[in-house]
C-alpha cells in the first residue's frame, strides 16, 4: 500500500507538469485548430533559462528558497510568454488562410529550429541544476513518506491551473478565449478581437510550458536540448486524453497520464515507459478521439 | 517538350557515369545518400504527396524492412538481395496492420497517431523486442549482397545498385502516376467526399497508398542494411520521418521530380555546407517555414496530366 | 417493381429528426422531382439514398436490393450518381480529368497493371478517355476539356458534374440544384438536357427550387416539408393541394409569378 500511494504521488507530481504544458498545447488547439509542436521547445527553454538566471542572479541566496524560486519562475514565465508571442507572429500568422497541412510543416520547422538555437547556446550534452536548491525533506502524509519537493511540485502545478481555470471562466478575456475556441469566425462577428485573443494565448500557454520547465529541472536536476520533444509528445497526449481544445480536460487529462505512467512503469516495466504515453495516445484517437470532457464536431455534408 | 527530354538525357547520364568521372568515394557515398533518400521520399510521396494523408511516422516501415533483411540474412542466410522483397511484404503487412484502424482520421488527428506509430516502433527496436532486434545496439554483420557473383561492397558497387533501383522505382512509379490509381488518389487528396460519391472506394485506396508507400520503404530498408551492414534504432527515429516528410513537402508534394530535388537539397546541401554543421538544423526548420509561407507547393510541384486529343489551356472563367 | 423505393425511411440528428417515414417510388424511365420549402430535408432524403447516411430505420431499395447501410462509392457502382448542391468538382484538375473519376468505377486496372502498362490498361484507358469526351460532348464542354475546372463559370461547373455523373453510366440521375446559380438561358438548356438523359433511358430524381424547371421537367413531384412527405403526384394535382399550397404559403412574389407562368394558375 505504501509502495502504491508512493507511486500514486509521484504520477500526481508529474503529472502537475505533464498538466502545465498541456495547457499550452490545448489553449492554441482550440483557438486555432494547430498542434504547436514548438510547444516542447518553449519548455525546454524555460528549464534552460531557469538554470541561466539562477546563475545570474542570486534569488535564492537574496530572497530566500521559496521567494527565491518563485521570482525565478515569474522571470523566466515572462520571457518565454514573448518568445511565445513572436513564434506565432513569423511562424503561424502568415499561414492562417493556408492549408492545414502548411501549418504543421511550419510548427515542425519552427520546434527544430527553435531546438537547435537552443543546443546552439547551450551546448548538446545535459546541463545541471544546481542540487538543494529547495529543501526536501520527506513528509508524512496519510502515513507515506513523500520527498517535500514532490509535494510543491503539485501544489505549484494545481495553484497555476486554478488561477488559469479563474481566468478563464470569470474574466471577459478568458470568456474571449472559450468564445473564439468554439468558433472563430461567430466570435469575431460579436465584436471579440481574435487577433488579441490568440496573442495572449500564446502568452499565456508557454508560460505555463516554462514554468514547467523550471520545475522540471529543479525536480529531476538534469536537463537536455531534446527533452521537449518527449515531454511534449505526452503532454500532448495528455491534452488528447482530457479532450484537445478542452481547459479542464487538459488538466484532468495530465494528472491521469502522470498516473497511468507511473504506475505502469512501477508494475509493469521501466523500459517501456514511454511507450505507454503513446499507446494511450493512439487507443484514445481510435476509441475516443474526442477525450473524457471533449465535444463532439459534427461533420456537415 | 524536347527541351525537357534534352535536360533529363543530359541529366541521366551525368549521374550514370559520375563514379566513372569522379573517383571521389565521399561524394560518391553522399549520392547513394541522396538516392536512398529519394527512394523513401517517393515512396512516402504516395501517402503524403498524392493521397494527402499527413504520415509523420514513414521512418517505421523503413525500419520494418530494414530490420527483416538484416535478420533473414544474419539469422538465415538469405542471400540479402532476396530478402528486399521479404523486408518490402513485411513492411506492406505491417502498414495494412497499422493503417487500417486509422485511415479515417482527420489530418492532424491522424499526423499525431503515425507519430505515435513511429515511436513505439523504435522503443520495440531498442527493447530487442522477441529478443530478435539486438536492442538499442542493433544487429551487426549484414553480409555484402551478391549480384551475379559480383560482391557488392565499395561505394561505387552501392551507387549503381541503389542508383538502378531508383530509377526502376521512377520507371515505376510514373505509369502509377499516371494511371487511375494515381488518378484516385489525387482525386482523394482534393476532395474525399466527392471522390466517394463519384464512385471511387476511399478508404481501400488511401490505404492502398499507405501499403505501397510502405512496401518500397521496406525494400529501401533493405538497401540501407546492405550499405551499411549495420543498423540500430536510432537510424529510424522521428526526425528521420520529418526529413523524408520535408522533402516530399519541400521538393513538391505528389511530383516526382520534386521529391528528388527535395532529396538532393536536404541530403545534399547540408553536406555541402559541412562546416557550419551545426547550424544546418537551424536552416533546416528555418526554411521549412519560410517555405510554406512563400512557396507551400514545394519547389516543383506536380504538373497537370496530359490527356491525348485534349489541349491543355490556360486562363480566364470560360 | 420501382427502380427506387423508399419505404417509410426515418433519420434523426441529434434530437432533430430530419426524416421522418418518408416513403415514395421513382419509376423507371421517368423525372421526378423532391421539392420543399427550405431546410425541409429534401438533401438529406438524398445523402440517405447516395449512402452518405444511413436511415435510422425504414428501407431504400434500389431494383429490388436494399441498399440501405452501403458505401456510397458501392451504391455508384450499383447504377446511382449524383451530383451535389454545393459544387464539389476537383478545381484543380482540368475538366476531362473530372469527367474521368466517374469513369474510375468503370474499370478494373490495378497496381500491377498500371505498373507494368498492360494492353488490358492501355485498352481501358482509352475507353474511358473516350467515354469522357461523349460526356463532355453532350453536355457541351468538350471544347473546355484542357481547362482547369476552377476556370469554368458556375453554370458550366454544374454541367461539369453531370457529365462527371453520367460518366459512370448510371441507372439513376441524382440532381441536387443543379439550376442554383444559372440565369435563364442556362436553365433552359439545362431543361433540354435533361430531356435528352431520359431519352438516353435514364432514370432522374431531382432537388430544385426553380419552379419553372421543376413543372416543365418533372412527371411527378415529391413534396416534403419538415422532413415529412406531404404530397406526391403529378405537377398539377400537387400544384393544387392544399397542403402544399399552405407549405408554400409566404412564398416570394417571384415564386409565385414561376408557379403561375410555369402552368397558368397559381395558389398565390
Amino acid at each position: 500500500m505504501d509502495f502504491f500511494l508512493q507511486q500514486l504521488f509521484n504520477g500526481l507530481a508529474v503529472g502537475g507538469i505533464y498538466a502545465l504544458v498541456a495547457l499550452g498545447y490545448t489553449m492554441v488547439y482550440g483557438v486555432m485548430k494547430l498542434m504547436n509542436f514548438a510547444h516542447g521547445e518553449l519548455f525546454t527553454m524555460g528549464a534552460y533559462l531557469g538554470l541561466t538566471f539562477l546563475g545570474v542572479f542570486a534569488f535564492t541566496e537574496l530572497l530566500g528558497p521559496f521567494l527565491g524560486v518563485l521570482v525565478l519562475i515569474l522571470l523566466v514565465m515572462g520571457l518565454v510568454a514573448l518568445v511565445g508571442v513572436l513564434l506565432e507572429r513569423a511562424a503561424y500568422r502568415p499561414l492562417r488562410s493556408s492549408p492545414r497541412l502548411s501549418a504543421i510543416v511550419s510548427a515542425l520547422g519552427a520546434s527544430i529550429f527553435l531546438q537547435n538555437a537552443i543546443m546552439l547556446v547551450y551546448g548538446a550534452r545535459f546541463q545541471v541544476y544546481p542540487h538543494g536548491i529547495l529543501p526536501n525533506m520527506p513528509i508524512s502524509i496519510l502515513g507515506v513518506d513523500i520527498p517535500l519537493l514532490r509535494i510543491l511540485l503539485f501544489l505549484v502545478s494545481i495553484l497555476m491551473m486554478a488561477g488559469l481555470f479563474f481566468f478563464v471562466q470569470k474574466t471577459r478575456m478568458g470568456t474571449a478565449i472559450r468564445a473564439a475556441a468554439i468558433d472563430q469566425d461567430a466570435a469575431r462577428l460579436m465584436g471579440i478581437n481574435v487577433d488579441r485573443v490568440i496573442q495572449i494565448v500564446f502568452l499565456i500557454g508557454p508560460a505555463l510550458g516554462a514554468a514547467a520547465g523550471v520545475m522540471v529541472g529543479i525536480y529531476y536536476g538534469q536537463i537536455n536540448f531534446t527533452m521537449g520533444w518527449v515531454f511534449g509528445l505526452k503532454a500532448f497526449t495528455a491534452a488528447i486524453i482530457g479532450g484537445i481544445g478542452n481547459i479542464p480536460g487538459a488538466m484532468l487529462g495530465g494528472l491521469l497520464l502522470g498516473v497511468l505512467e507511473a504506475m505502469g512503469a512501477a508494475y509493469i516495466s521501466t523500459a517501456w515507459k514511454d511507450a505507454i504515453a503513446f499507446a494511450v495516445l493512439i487507443l484514445i484517437l481510435l476509441v475516443r478521439p474526442r477525450g473524457i470532457l471533449g465535444e463532439r464536431v459534427a461533420d456537415k455534408l | 517538350m524536347n527541351q525537357k527530354h534534352v535536360i533529363l538525357s543530359i541529366l541521366l547520364a551525368f549521374f550514370a557515369c559520375f563514379p566513372v568521372l569522379f573517383d571521389n568515394p565521399y561524394w560518391i557515398g553522399v549520392l547513394n545518400d541522396i538516392w536512398l533518400y529519394a527512394i523513401l521520399g517517393l515512396s512516402l510521396n504516395w501517402i503524403v504527396g498524392h493521397t494527402g494523408l499527413f504520415n509523420l511516422g514513414h521512418a517505421a516501415y523503413y525500419a520494418v524492412g530494414a530490420y527483416t533483411a538484416a535478420i533473414l540474412a544474419t539469422r538465415y542466410n538469405v542471400p540479402i538481395l532476396w530478402a528486399m522483397p521479404l523486408s518490402g511484404l513485411a513492411a506492406g503487412l505491417f502498414a495494412l496492420i497499422v493503417a487500417r484502424p486509422i485511415i479515417h482520421l482527420r489530418g492532424d488527428y491522424l499526423a499525431i497517431v503515425t507519430i505515435g506509430v513511429g515511436e513505439i516502433v523504435r522503443i520495440a527496436l531498442e527493447n530487442d523486442v522477441f529478443g530478435l532486434t539486438g536492442g538499442s545496439n542493433g544487429i551487426f554483420g549484414i553480409p555484402r549482397p551478391e549480384f551475379f557473383d559480383i560482391r557488392i561492397r565499395r561505394p561505387w558497387q552501392f551507387y549503381y545498385l541503389i542508383g538502378g533501383f531508383l530509377l526502376l522505382t521512377i520507371w515505376f512509379f510514373y505509369r502509377l502516376e499516371q494511371s487511375r490509381f494515381g488518378r484516385a488518389l489525387n482525386y482523394i487528396k482534393e476532395d474525399d467526399t466527392a471522390a466517394e460519391g463519384s464512385g471511387i472506394p476511399t478508404a481501400y485506396y488511401k490505404l492502398a497508398a499507405f501499403v505501397i508507400g510502405a512496401v518500397w520503404a521496406g525494400m529501401a530498408g533493405t538497401l540501407f542494411a546492405a550499405k551499411m551492414s549495420t543498423i540500430s534504432p536510432g537510424s529510424f527515429n522521428f526526425w528521420e520521418s520529418v526529413l523524408v516528410f520535408a522533402i516530399v513537402i519541400l521538393g513538391g508534394a505528389g511530383s516526382i521530380p520534386g521529391v528528388i530535388l527535395g532529396a538532393f537539397l536536404l541530403v545534399g546541401l547540408p553536406e555541402i555546407f559541412r562546416n557550419f554543421a551545426d547550424a544546418r538544423m537551424l536552416f533546416f526548420g528555418a526554411a521549412m517555414v519560410l517555405m510554406m509561407i512563400f512557396r507551400n507547393k514545394g519547389l516543383l510541384p506536380p504538373l497537370v496530366r496530359k490527356y491525348a486529343g485534349v489541349v491543355r489551356k490556360r486562363g480566364g472563367l470560360a | 417493381m420501382s427502380l427506387l423505393s423508399l419505404e417509410k425511411v426515418v433519420k434523426t440528428f441529434g434530437g432533430l429528426t430530419a426524416v421522418n417515414r418518408v416513403s415514395f417510388s421513382v419509376e423507371a424511365g421517368s423525372v421526378v422531382g423532391l421539392i420543399g420549402p427550405n431546410g425541409a430535408g429534401k438533401t438529406t432524403v438524398f445523402n440517405l439514398i447516395t449512402g452518405n447516411y444511413t436511415p435510422d430505420s425504414g428501407d431504400i431499395r434500389f431494383n429490388g436490393v436494399s441498399i440501405r447501410g452501403k458505401k456510397p462509392h458501392k451504391i455508384v457502382e450499383m447504377g446511382i450518381a449524383r451530383t451535389f448542391q454545393s459544387i464539389r468538382l476537383f478545381q484543380n484538375m482540368p475538366v476531362v480529368e473530372n469527367v474521368l473519376a466517374g469513369c474510375h468505377c468503370r474499370m478494373k486496372s490495378g497496381i500491377f497493371a498500371s505498373m507494368l502498362r498492360t494492353p488490358g490498361q492501355k485498352r481501358e484507358e482509352k475507353q474511358a478517355l473516350e467515354t469522357a469526351r461523349k460526356m463532355l460532348e453532350f453536355v457541351g464542354l468538350w471544347e473546355q476539356a484542357g481547362l482547369l475546372a476552377s476556370n469554368l463559370s458556375y453554370g458550366k461547373q454544374r454541367l461539369l458534374e453531370i457529365a462527371r455523373a453520367l460518366a459512370s453510366g448510371p441507372e439513376l440521375l441524382i440532381l441536387d440544384e443543379p439550376a442554383g446559380g444559372m440565369n435563364d438561358q442556362e436553365t433552359a438548356e439545362l431543361l433540354t438536357l435533361i430531356r435528352e438523359i431520359g431519352k438516353m433511358g435514364i432514370t432522374v430524381l431531382l432537388i430544385e427550387h426553380d419552379m419553372g424547371l421543376v413543372m416543365r421537367a418533372c412527371e411527378k413531384l415529391v413534396v416534403i416539408e419538415y422532413g415529412t412527405k406531404i404530397a406526391e403526384g403529378g405537377p398539377e394535382e400537387v400544384k393544387n393541394n392544399p397542403r402544399v399550397i399552405e407549405a408554400y404559403l409566404g412564398v416570394e412574389e417571384e415564386e409565385c409569378e414561376e408557379i403561375r407562368n410555369g402552368d397558368g394558375e397559381s395558389p398565390c
